[in-house]
């Protein structure tokens, strides 16, 4: 396990964080060993089907089918990978993943921040009926709508391409109503002396507004992310060419073709999932806090 | 455009309200420049969700079809349709179930994960990382794994069960079992965004109340029940209250597991929605099912806002 902290870099940890409140259990030796046992059995049911699909996935076919509860049953093979990366799939839709999640990352993040930057400054028209309407909006489940939004592109004639994929996951009212609280958060006088140094609202906002909100921002961008290469339903409902698939809507395609092959299968779930635990174990420490500043997130 | 006002107040809990009306007024300097700034936001918000909200009410009134071009008004026909439906009642029938069996390890499991983390034992971050870690897996990752632990042979779950001397289980044929596998899978793809939600809040806490009552000689067990427990109360409400919103919206595990089955004992009334549109061609039905369950959905957050509100 300790090998893979090494990435985590060190000097920017800070020490709160990792304490916690000793007083929780006390002094006496009997809660620890009890705490720090059911912490162990949690957690090695949790990592358990982890490790139980890396086992697999090393493994060839015929050894995976064998019975036992030894998760190694055969030799240590790197087959079961080497077919996905052979079979040409897995790539283009990686690619396509990580084109549309950091697609919808920057435009989301963008165009929600300049959003919710207008409803905290502006004073236009409208301002507070709109602000409503938004904020009603995070009620409506995203499932509602993938029937007419469905509609909607083929009447666009926009099924099966990437803006199918990537617009209608940029709304994102939940993102604008949690950075909006932000800014409504960051004190007036401190723009208030730029604009009467005659900068533009424009100039305010990204030289004064933006670099105060930067954690927050970041925690936007995470989790859109988090969502936008986790999303299944919509992109699965508006592509059916292979070649604009992503990871998740390719892989389930192909459960059912050769869901069989086990090895295989754990071999292309674990690549899947690979750049999120890397982003994790990168991010660790923001993805916590962020989780507590906004609250929420899964949005 | 304020008709949505009772939908507006399910919004986020825990808020307070941020309305400053007496605010002073002088600030000028943004006064259309505002507009400008909210327009990309509003034109997509327009296009790709009001639209759609509104076209999708339309649709429920009409006999639209994925197969047919022309499309007639029929009123609430396909309403009174839905509630005669027995497929539509059985699909709720196992959302609700599903609600129920996954809403409650959720929130209790996370929290014992977070107090057990919060207890200050060391390796903070293994802890974090083993029960975070499966949260940011796409469903489909997650389904393809537990695919395999449940496969009825050779899977990990039986083959633990015969090592112990027990029978093997249909964990995805059996129509009694089936749900209880979701479940399963469920809590242990999204327990980790709880956790992390419970860890917040109580690394937020302040020690003092936790350090007068040691001081006072409140045991461990003690402070838990009557001082970090009572403090987590709003925390608990949020969690549940996002939990059961979340669990009445399962689909797609459930579509890449099951599909629904055996004999559609694990299909929610999302696949149905799903399977009535797109397998069965009708849109407008669909779109009718889909607004009656939005319509519960509504009604129960209403409903959850009533009840924390009186408790707390």
């Amino acid at each position: 396990m300790s090998a893979i902290s090494t990435p985590v870099r060190r000097p920017r940890r800070p020490r709160r964080e990792e304490s916690g409140s000793p007083l929780l259990l006390g002094h006496g030796r009997l809660p620890r060993v009890l705490a720090g046992t059911a912490l162990s059995v949690l957690a090695v049911a949790w990592l358990l089907p982890f490790l139980w699909a890396v086992a697999t996935s090393l493994q060839s076919e015929q050894d995976v089918m064998k019975s036992g509860l030894s998760p190694f049953k055969g030799a240590f093979t790197l087959s079961a990978y080497r077919q996905i990366l052979d079979r040409g799939n897995v790539p283009t839709w990686a690619f396509n993943s990580v084109l549309i999640a950091v697609l919808v990352t920057v435009l989301t993040t963008a165009v929600s921040t300049l959003a919710a930057y207008g409803f905290s400054r502006g004073t236009f028209r409208g301002r507070r009926a709109l602000l409503a309407v938004t904020v009603a909006a995070i009620m409506v489940p995203p499932q509602l709508l993938i029937v007419p939004l469905f509609e909607q592109m083929t009447m666009f004639h926009l099924v099966d391409t990437y803006a199918a994929v990537i617009l209608p996951q940029v709304v994102a009212p939940m993102m604008v109503f949690i950075l909006k609280r932000f800014f409504d958060g960051i004190p007036r006088e401190l723009e208030d002396a730029a604009r009467i140094d005659g900068a533009s609202e424009l100039r305010v906002f990204r030289s004064i507004v933006l670099p105060l909100s930067r954690p927050i921002v970041a925690a936007v961008a995470i989790f859109v992310f988090i969502g936008a290469w986790n999303n299944f339903m919509w992109p699965f409902v508006v592509t059916n060419d292979p070649d604009l698939m992503t990871l998740p809507v390719g892989l389930a395609t192909v459960k059912d073709a050769y869901g069989i092959q086990y090895a295989q299968s754990m071999a292309s779930a674990l690549l899947a999932a690979l750049p999120l635990i890397v982003m994790f174990l990168l991010f660790q420490r923001r993805i916590v806090n962020s989780v507590a500043t906004t609250g929420l997130g899964g949005g | 455009m304020s008709t949505t006002a009772p939908a507006g107040t399910a919004a986020p809990p825990q808020q307070p309200p941020s309305t400053t009306p007496a605010a002073p007024r002088r600030r000028r300097s943004l006064t259309r420049g505002g507009g400008l700034f909210v327009l990309p936001f509003l034109v997509l918000f327009a296009l790709f969700l009001v639209w759609p909200v509104v076209q999708g009410l339309w649709m429920s009134l009409t006999d639209a079809s994925l197969s047919l071009r022309d499309t007639e008004f029929v009123g609430f026909a396909n309403y009174t349709e839905a509630f005669g439906d027995p497929d539509v009642w059985s699909s709720l029938g196992n959302t609700v179930f599903f609600t129920v069996i996954s809403c409650v390890p959720l929130v209790l499991v996370a929290l014992a994960m977070a107090l057990l983390v919060h207890s200050g034992l060391a390796g903070q971050w293994v802890w974090r990382l083993a029960y975070f870690a499966p949260y940011l897996l796409p469903v489909t990752v997650v389904t393809l794994i537990w695919t395999w632990l449940y496969q009825p042979d050779i899977g990990l779950g039986n083959q633990l069960l015969t090592s112990l001397g027990m029978e093997p289980v249909g964990w995805l044929s059996d129509e009694s079992v089936a749900m209880w596998s979701v479940a399963a899978l469920t809590v242990w793809w999204t327990v980790g965004f709880n956790f992390l939600l419970y860890l917040a809040a109580l690394q937020s806490l302040p020690v003092t109340y936790d350090e007068a009552a040691a001081l006072d000689g409140a045991g461990a067990w003690r402070r838990l029940w009557s001082v970090t427990l009572p403090q987590l109360r709003h925390t608990t409400v949020l969690v549940a209250m996002l939990q059961v919103l979340a669990s009445l919206k399962v689909f797609d595990q459930i579509y890449i597991l099951t599909k629904g089955g055996p004999n559609g004992s694990t299909r929610p009334i999302l696949e149905y929605v799903y399977d009535v549109g797109f397998t069965g061609y009708r849109l407008g039905y669909a779109s009718a099912v889909s607004y009656i369950f939005f319509a519960i959905v509504i009604v129960v957050s209403v409903m959850q806002l009533r009840l924390f509100r009186q408790e707390g």
